[in-house]
């Protein structure tokens, strides 16, 4: 039987406290009595026979009819799954879209539909490549559709491929992908990694254009998204579940295939287990496993450290496989989500301690530059929470990764003249969303390398930074232990050597004595603040 | 008295463009209300003689003060411009020609004047023989035989210098050279032949084939493959200064063999002698001043036009570059402030001729026997002002200049002379590598500091020949001048040397003004250099800039054709194809490199055969992915955005590169335009044959061109961005040049000519391969 995360409090027998720090780790003390640690719960129990789950949900899904008796030989169907950026890292072969789709497949094959698409539902991230898209739909169904032309990126800006759906009662305009919109079905393969993924969001946002994505793309909505974790608090949410009603109300049928992935992120055997394992529970061969670990990262060169921790791969177990009507289906999933991320926590605290991993949503296979890590910190880790931030209004905010001021030149070039050209002006969301959001969004050398190259969308940094307006707009001030002061400035974020001076430089905020809570992520924990 | 005497006249001025000439102009335009000034200026190459007028007389800062007197009084839109309009005449004229040059309505205006004021000089110490023969020596006596031809008899007062007195110790007193008890009597006329025969000589000794050679082989040393236009041109320029050089020889050795420090003193001692014999009735006064620096008092204290003689050698002591001070503590530096020195040519021009019979009289302008000013002293206040006020290095951090000692001229020299061919030798080792970039600029500060102690050594020379000069130059006329002035006079035209506190002039007036002139660095903030590149940058983003070009390789991508090439031909290949392919390139390697160094566009043709047979449709296929694996990985985020930048502007971007057309295709949306190399194809396959020559050295600045002219845009007003020598003809036609990561001749041809040098680097955290070869196998299949 799997145990819950829970809320360890620190006191004097407690060791120091695994700190992710990029490709590398750090163990920090943090000062007894007034410190506290909330784990994320081991990981579920897995679904041992994954096919009859995916056959079982298909066949009876919820509010809806079984797939078979929604397929025939003459109709359009269109296959849409979600990107790269999930799930986190990526998952051992054969990852779960693959097998969803392969059943999905069958039942068309059985039913004889000829005319089938598949999309990655991508948005206005980058185009997935080859060895990519081999992964997620693995090699069978890539070299069946893939040649034809049938195996494709959702391309938000090309204006032959959208349609315009209608408007919101809140004047939201929708508009996706034309082929899905024109389809008899739309069958979604989503991974719910985390609670703010699925639902209508996949559709209304991952086959989306930029006209329809800047109405829940802003800062507005998202210091309104309290968190976006939290589907039932967020505006992000509110908005993409209207969307979904305008969707539904054109005609567009969607059958949602959602899976839940359990906390079993580093194994639990083999080089990367110890990161899931609670401190004071390490072995000898634990400890040793990790200095073995910290040694030989130092001993990469960065390029290779890079290489090394890009190449994992999860070996997660699923915990859930929903089909059927989306609202129904995606509450199923948010319950499972739920079930394995989300931990009691009581009142909030003075300073929030943080340790940023090597990968987030938009660097896989890539660079985490730093507009990525105020994005993971601020955007994703800040608002695992439900309730209220787990620190206080006013409250610090510290981080450990090294931010290197680096970038990936064909993944992220609107993020360097983002970097060079926006961060050095103004670190204030709403400035830089009235100055230069649409400069960027309509630019059409970003738009061509978004098209043709592997690059993310020229408005896509814009949204990285409103994903942590909410907090910014919340934190008395920001520190990151450890990382490239020049960068970390850059950011607007006061740099710190150490964990102790960040700690001093936060009594400026905070006063001499504050309370500390550590969000010990990842695994994934989700704190339900009381 | 002075404006009294002077109100009303006409008076005419050579050598207005000059030091001593401006503060002359100013002076008189400014006191003296009611004269009139004609000015005879030298056409210049490009600019019409009042262009040069208003260029480089009255746009000086010498004329701030009146500009700021008259605008508070006048209330015209422009007064100073009326007042130079009205009184200002400017014709004109040579004095290095027979007869000046002038046309007939100019000899008019000169024959109206009343006093004519020669201070046209070169002054340069090391001018060459033959330059300093026809302007210094034969000078003067122009002036007055077109006088005379004229039929007019102005006052003329010829400005010359103290040290016609020559290298010697004792009193000089103000007497005709002549007249002096160790005048050397040599026959001018046969210098002037001798000069003109040897500058003939050596033209010819210049052309003679083995010269030739050397100057072609050290045009190529500096720009590389530039192409030939540029490399002819570059070794004309070579030809052109050797000659120069010979004749600098020549002067000084002429010069000290007959007892004078350099040719400067010994053509003004033989034109003062010339003037006596040919001045036929012109009434004739001579000025001689001594070392003429920053001014006292007027218009403002510490005003100095150029970079003059003493400052390298101050600021080369001041940097730390010389140690010691040619010359000994008890010797006199005989300077005089130029305010006092126009004080003085005022005073006799007002004053008239003193003989009768218009016989040259002599006044010299000089400190050394009224109020001396010892080495001794002046080094003293130098050392201790530089300790209060340091220059710094380009890190930002103060030099300390330490003490200096006194040595030999001898000593000096040697000293730099070791710096100076350690640093030639480094530079050169340097020069031989292939650097770009970081390195490259590296290269070029030594070639900075070469260059530096040089400049210094050559100073040092001619400067420590004045320091033998321990003659003591007697001022009995000026003194009587100064007596008979009025209150008013001593005022507005001082010229008493004895007024001089040398402490106040030196700490607060002369150094101040030396080191801003000389553009150091005085306080640990982000340099002039900074400064400078900012101001070019957003030069070169100015609205008004029409177009700007990119090269390709080196300037927005850290690529080129090999590896592009290495790239497709690997995409589709297994992997040990692709191992046999890199091997055969790496074979290959320095052939190639070879014939890329001798002519760029025969290596372009001859590499770029190898893609025949090469399939189109495939080519164009993979030519997308290469974008992304290989172009964008390599390429510049800084020059991307760079482009990008010239655009919103307005600017029209063109691209120009020797890479063929569907390598760069994916970069159409960056440019308007692109300008590439394209391949002949035949059934579907390239042929491996160029259409036309690809745009490479002078055939790019022609391409260029061409676009230019047929877009109806000035490439006066586009800028070009390339990063090696061989681009020198693109960026030689525009407006303005950028250097991107130079190599080495680039960044030292850079910097020299003041053009921007960026630096952009790839973005830090991609990829790097060792190899250029396509990382995963591509598709194989057709597509429907």
């Amino acid at each position: 039987m799997p145990r819950p995360g829970f809320v360890l409090e620190v006191d004097g027998s407690t060791p120091p406290i695994l700190f992710h720090h990029g490709e590398g780790f750090r163990l920090e003390k943090l000062p007894a009595g007034r410190s506290r640690v909330v784990y994320p719960g081991e990981p579920l129990e897995p679904i041992d026979d994954v096919d009859q789950a995916i056959e079982d949900a298909l066949l009876h899904p919820l509010d809806t009819d079984p797939l078979p008796a929604l397929l025939r030989p003459d109709m359009k169907l269109t296959i849409c799954f979600d990107d790269v950026s999930l799930p986190l890292p990526p998952m051992k072969r054969p990852d779960i879209r693959q097998r969803v789709i392969e059943a999905v497949l069958d039942m068309a094959a059985a039913a004889g539909v000829d005319d089938v698409h598949l999309i990655a539902a991508l948005a206005l991230h980058r185009r997935m490549t080859e060895s990519e898209l081999r992964q997620a739909v693995g090699d069978r169904v890539y070299d069946a559709f893939e040649p034809k032309g049938l195996l494709y990126n959702h391309d938000a800006e090309d204006p032959d491929n959208l349609s315009f759906l209608g408007t919101t009662d809140k004047g939201e305009e929708v508009e996706i992908n034309k082929r899905a919109a024109e389809s008899d079905l739309i069958v979604y393969v989503n991974i719910n990694l985390v609670a703010m993924d699925g639902g209508h969001k996949s559709t209304a946002t991952g086959l989306a254009s930029y006209r329809s994505l800047r109405h829940h793309h802003n800062v507005n909505v998202m210091r309104h998204s309290r968190s976006f974790m939290d589907r039932h608090s967020s505006e992000l949410h509110h908005s993409n579940w209207r969307m979904g009603e305008v969707i539904r109300n054109a005609g567009v049928k969607i059958f949602q295939i959602e899976t839940t992935l359990n906390n079993d992120t580093f194994g639990q055997d083999g080089p990367m287990s110890v990161l899931a394992k609670r401190e004071w529970e390490w072995s000898t061969r634990d400890r040793a496993a990790f200095v073995g670990l910290q040694q030989g990262v130092k001993l990469l060169k960065p390029a290779a450290r890079r290489k090394a921790f890009q190449t994992w791969r999860a070996p997660y177990g699923l915990t859930s496989v929903t089909a059927g009507a989306v609202d129904p289906v995606h509450e199923r999933t948010l319950e499972r989500c739920f079930e394995q991320h989300l931990v009691s926590v009581e009142g909030q605290t003075d300073i929030l301690t943080m340790g940023l991993p090597y990968i987030c949503p938009y660097n896989v296979n890539s660079i985490m530059n730093p507009i990525l890590v105020m994005c993971l910190g601020l955007g994703y880790f800040f608002n695992m929470y439900r309730g209220k931030p787990l620190v206080r209004e006013g409250g610090v905010l510290i981080m450990t990764h090294p931010t290197p001021w680096e970038f990936h030149p064909v993944h992220h070039p609107s993020y360097i003249d983002f970097f060079e050209q926006v961060l050095a002006e103004t670190t204030d969301p709403l400035e830089m969303e009235q100055r230069y959001e649409k400069q960027f969004a309509e630019d059409e050398w970003y738009r061509h390398l978004y098209r043709t190259s592997y690059a993310y969308h020229g408005v896509h940094p814009f949204y990285m930074w409103y994903w942590g307006s909410h907090a910014l707009e919340h934190l008395g001030r920001v520190i990151i232990v450890g990382g490239d002061p020049k960068a970390v400035r850059r950011l607007g974020f006061k740099p710190a050597s150490t964990m102790a001076d960040a700690f001093e430089m936060a009594s400026d905020v905070v006063g001499a004595a504050p309370t500390i809570t550590h969000l010990h992520n990842p695994p994934i924990v989700m704190a339900d603040v009381t | 008295m002075i404006a009294e005497a002077l109100a009303g006249r006409r008076i005419a001025v050579t050598g207005s463009t000059g030091f001593l000439g401006t503060a002359l102009v100013e002076r008189l335009l400014r006191v003296v209300p009611d004269c009139e000034l004609v000015l005879l200026v030298r056409p210049g190459r490009r600019r019409t003689v009042a262009q040069r007028a208003k260029r480089e007389i009255f746009a000086n800062d010498c004329f701030d003060r009146m500009r700021s007197d008259v605008a508070t009084n006048g209330n015209g839109a422009k007064p100073f411009d009326d007042i130079v309009e009205r009184r200002v005449q400017v014709i004109a004229g040579d004095v290095g020609t027979d007869g000046l040059g002038l046309d007939e309505a100019d000899a008019a205006v000169l024959a109206s004047c009343d006093i004519v004021i020669h201070s046209a000089a070169t002054v340069s110490f090391d001018s060459p023989l033959d330059g300093a023969v026809e302007v210094n020596l034969l000078g003067p006596t122009r002036i007055a035989q077109t006088l005379t031809a004229l039929g007019v008899r102005p006052h003329l007062v010829a400005v010359s210098t103290c040290y016609v007195a020559g290298s010697r110790r004792g009193s000089a007193p103000e007497i005709r050279v002549e007249d002096s008890p160790f005048w050397n009597d040599v026959d001018w006329r046969q210098e002037v032949t001798s000069a003109r025969r040897l500058k003939a000589d050596a033209e010819a000794e210049s052309r003679r084939p083995e010269h030739l050679a050397d100057f072609m082989k050290e045009a190529r040393r500096e720009l590389g493959a530039a192409g030939t236009p540029l490399l002819a041109e570059k070794t004309e320029q070579r030809r052109t200064a050797w000659v120069k050089d010979q004749l600098v020889a020549a002067g000084r050795a002429r010069a000290t063999s007959l007892g004078w420090p350099d040719a400067y003193a010994m053509t003004k001692a033989l034109g003062e002698r010339a003037l006596g014999e040919t001045r036929g009735d012109i009434p004739v006064s001579i000025v001689r001043p001594a070392i003429i620096e920053s001014a006292l008092a007027e218009p403002v204290p510490g005003w100095i036009r150029g970079f003059r003689m003493a400052e390298p050698v101050i600021i080369s002591y001041a940097r730390g570059l010389l140690k010691e001070f040619p010359g000994v503590p008890e010797g006199t530096v005989d300077v005089i402030p130029v305010d006092l020195v126009v004080g003085a040519i005022c005073a006799v021009a007002a004053r008239g001729p003193v003989n009768e019979d218009g016989s040259p009289d002599v006044t010299q302008v000089a400190s050394g026997s009224a109020n001396p000013l010892k080495y001794e002293r002046l080094v003293e206040l130098c050392q201790d002002w530089f300790k209060v006020h340091p220059l710094y290095d380009n890190k930002g951090q103060p030099i300390a200049a330490g003490e200096w000692g006194y040595t030999s001229r001898g000593g000096v020299e040697r000293q730099l002379r070791r710096a100076v061919d350690l640093l030639s030798r480094a530079d050169r080792a340097v020069h031989s590598l292939p650097l770009r970039g970081a390195q490259a600029r590296w290269s070029s500060q030594l070639e900075e500091r070469r260059e530096m102690a040089e400049r210094a050594l050559t100073y040092v020379e001619l400067y420590g020949a004045y320091s033998a000069c321990e003659a003591i130059y007697g001022v009995d006329h000026l003194l009587e001048l100064h007596d008979a002035l009025d209150a008013d006079d001593r005022r507005d035209f001082a010229l008493d040397p004895r007024v001089i506190d040398w402490t106040r002039y030196v700490d607060e007036i002369h150094l101040p003004s030396v080191v801003k002139q000389a553009r150091v660095r005085t306080d640990g903030s982000k340099g002039a250099t900074e400064d400078r590149s900012t101001r070019l940058r957003r030069q070169v983003l100015s609205p008004s800039r029409h177009m700007a070009a990119f090269d390709l390789e080196n300037t927005l991508i850290a690529s080129n054709v090999v590896t592009s090439y290495a790239w497709l031909a690997s995409r589709r290949l297994a992997p040990e194809d692709k191992v046999r392919l890199s091997l055969g390139l790496v074979r290959e390697a320095p052939r190639l490199l070879a014939l890329d160094r001798v002519d760029r566009s025969d290596f372009l043709r001859y590499f770029y055969r190898r893609y025949e047979g090469a399939p189109v449709d495939q080519i164009r296929e993979d030519s997308v992915e290469l974008m992304s694996d290989l172009i964008l990985t390599k390429s510049f985020p800084a020059a991307i955005r760079r482009v990008r930048e010239h655009r919103a502007l307005g600017h029209r971007t063109v691209l120009i590169t020797g890479a063929l057309d569907f390598v760069v295709e994916p970069l159409r949306p960056l440019f308007d335009d692109i300008v590439c190399a394209s391949m002949a194809t035949e059934n579907g396959r390239y042929t491996g044959m160029m259409h036309d020559a690809p745009p490479t050295g002078e055939s790019r600045a022609s391409a260029l061109f061409e676009y230019a002219e047929a877009e109806d845009l000035d490439l006066r007003e586009a800028v070009a961005y390339a990063d090696s020598a061989s681009d020198l003809p693109m960026l030689e036609v525009v407006g303005f040049p950028v250097a991107v990561n130079p190599e080495t001749r680039l960044a030292a041809i850079a910097r020299k000519r003041g053009w921007l040098v960026e630096e952009w680097q790839k973005a830090s955290g991609g990829a790097a391969s060792l190899l250029p070869l396509a990382g995963h196998r591509g598709p194989t299949r057709e597509r429907p």
